[in-house]
């Protein structure tokens, strides 16, 4: 136990180190953006996470969380003036309440009916951002988020961006943690090893499965909020069902049930278009073999695939007379 | 909860009664107006050969299946209406056929999850870690420590459950199930895969929960286990009770020896 304390310190430590070198020491403002939205991938990839490695459920629907953050905060900052902090709160809270209400029925049902509901909840979602255009914009757009300020520090600047992004990543990273070392955690991870016996020792695991997808709707719509005011303009091509196939994806690569999985897998996919400029026309052709391979070759993600690797060839020198 | 649920229980004095239940699947009648009930404090025996419907028993009596018809009072109440946490809650608590311990946890953490129903922090509890929290987090491992300790397996606390011996993960499924402070303990072939040695700890662990005031309800395949500890047992025999008595009833009941034992 202690033990644990101690290396879940060390890996803390250690990535807040890494964080704190990358912002102050960059000083290519586009290696500070890509960082930036590593960030906020990140964020999304944590919350689906949860669900996905924990609880056992597919959302195929979350960039519409995703963009229900973004367009909360920019409608109310930018077309009511409203303070972005309050819009967040908003902006959270919609999400939260219609993961709620989108979760209710689905999750009562057994199998991946949450990932056929939130599939059609994602289309919807997007429509709407797409034809309802007084509000949103419509397709072309949404312009005139305002950047965000916190009383006499603002977040003009690339790296006062990606701390603030990076600190948002590390509490997240942090709340999961606690989470999966609660009461809470422990009944979400018995989930994960069966269902069925998580179930007849006592576990509620509908009410659990729905708090939990409430929650990773919620930091969904927190990432929307960073990336809305990051980017200054949204428009509805960014939370369409590609945009979610693009964050179950990340999940998958870094490792479902695995918190340092998201990142690296949050940092590989945003990456890998970057990387791939010229084919821009078959970035999804790329995804999808990446998860093919994948799930083909190492079924627990790359970093637990590698980790598994590693141990299993230690073992076998280990046992070498 | 009507006031007669309340009467009739009271009446008959007993933890579990189970009323005339059928259960069906598709044409084939799993469980055929089964009706008996069990006093507090016993140890009943649940004997009869596979497909007689036993672990469909189990089911209704957790709430996993839904009876057809007929019905199920723990304590007094009508348990149809309530979901399979809320029955653990009541007091109800099983453990599996075939082991289904929670495998990458450790077995420390399992017995926890057994609390599940006992303890009440949630997602803010999570979060925040409030005083109340933290207590209640080291209530409960202190606990689950006793009980590791109470049934033998206080060595392997940390240690992920799927790494222990298959013997050890039996036992530790009782763990788990006293870990919900149940009044009844539905134990469904605890000695399946066992030795002799380890079956006969098994026998001094029931005794033991017995004396601990846990009434026990047992599926077993081992004659000598299930009469040896039993001081009631029921004979099922294709989805029928076909009688019930004490151990010695049992082996002297004609009709049991011509159904069942005779087979075997």
């Amino acid at each position: 136990m202690a033990q644990n304390t101690k290396k879940l310190w060390i890996e803390h430590s250690l990535f807040l180190a890494v964080v704190l070198v990358a912002g102050l020491f960059l000083e290519n403002a586009y290696y500070l953006q890509i960082l930036t939205f590593i960030g906020i991938n990140t964020l999304l990839a944590l919350g689906l996470n949860m669900l996905m490695g924990y609880a056992g459920q597919v959302s195929l629907g979350h960039a519409a969380f995703y963009g229900i953050g973004a367009y909360t905060t920019a409608i109310l900052s930018g077309t009511f003036g409203i303070s972005p902090w309050l819009a967040l709160v908003a902006a959270t809270g919609a999400a939260v309440f219609i993961a709620f209400v989108v979760g209710l029925p689905t999750l009562k049902l057994s199998g991946y009916y949450l990932g056929m509901g939130t599939l059609g909840f994602g289309m919807i979602v997007n429509i709407l951002f797409r034809e309802w255009a007084p509000v949103t914009g419509g397709a072309s757009g949404f312009v005139g988020i305002p950047p965000l300020a916190a009383g006499p520090v603002n977040f003009m600047s690339g790296r006062a961006y990606f701390f603030l992004v990076w600190g948002v990543v590390l509490a997240a990273i942090l709340i999961c943690r606690r989470i999966l070392a609660s009461r809470m955690g422990r009944a979400l991870r018995s989930i994960h090893d069966g269902e069925n016996a998580s179930l007849a020792v006592g576990v509620n695991t509908h009410a659990l499965k729905l708090q939990i997808f409430m929650f990773s709707a919620g930091l969904g719509a927190v990432a929307g909020f960073l990336y809305a005011h990051f980017v200054l303009f949204i428009s509805p091509g960014s939370f369409g069902f590609m945009a979610s196939v693009k964050m179950v994806t990340m999940v998958v690569i870094g490792g479902m049930a695995s918190v340092w999985g998201a990142l690296f897998g949050a940092a590989l996919l945003t990456l890998l278009p970057e990387v791939l400029h010229g084919f821009a026309e078959y970035e999804m052709v790329v995804f999808g073999l990446i998860l093919m391979g994948v799930m083909i070759f190492l079924p627990q993600g790359l970093t637990k695939g590698f980790m598994d690797l590693i141990s299993k060839r230690r073992r076998r020198d280990h046992s070498r007379p | 909860m009507t006031i007669q649920d309340h009467d009739d229980s009271r009446a008959s004095g007993s933890l579990l009664e189970v009323r005339e239940l059928t259960k069906r699947f598709g044409g084939v009648v799993a469980q055929d107006k089964i009706s008996f009930s069990i006093e507090p404090g016993i140890v009943c025996g649940l004997i009869g050969p596979n497909g007689a419907g036993k672990t469909t028993l189990f089911n209704m009596i957790t709430g996993i299946y839904q009876p057809d018809a007929g019905q199920v009072l723990f304590n007094g109440k009508d348990t149809r209406k309530m979901a399979v946490h809320q029955i653990v809650g009541a007091g109800i608590a099983r453990t599996f056929q075939h082991v289904e311990l929670f495998g990458s946890m450790t077995l420390l953490e399992n017995v926890l999850v057994g609390m599940h129903v006992r303890t009440r922090a949630g997602f803010w509890g999570a979060v925040t870690r409030l005083p109340w929290v933290k207590t209640e987090e080291q209530e409960a491992r202190k606990k689950a420590l006793q009980l590791l300790d109470f049934t033998g397996l206080s060595d392997w606390a940390d240690k992920p459950a799927g790494d222990l011996p298959v013997g050890r993960q039996k036992t530790a499924e009782i763990a788990r199930a006293l870990a919900s402070d149940p009044r009844l303990l539905l134990l469904d072939e605890p000695a399946a895969g066992l030795n002799a040695v380890e079956t006969e700890q098994l026998g001094r662990l029931i005794a033991q929960v017995k004396d601990r005031g846990v009434t026990m309800m047992l599926v077993e395949h081992d004659m000598s286990l299930a009469m040896g500890i039993s001081d009631n047992v029921i004979v099922l025999d294709q989805g029928k009770k076909l009688a019930q008595g004490t151990p010695r009833e049992i082996q002297n009941n004609e009709t049991v020896m011509a159904a069942y034992l005779g087979q075997g």
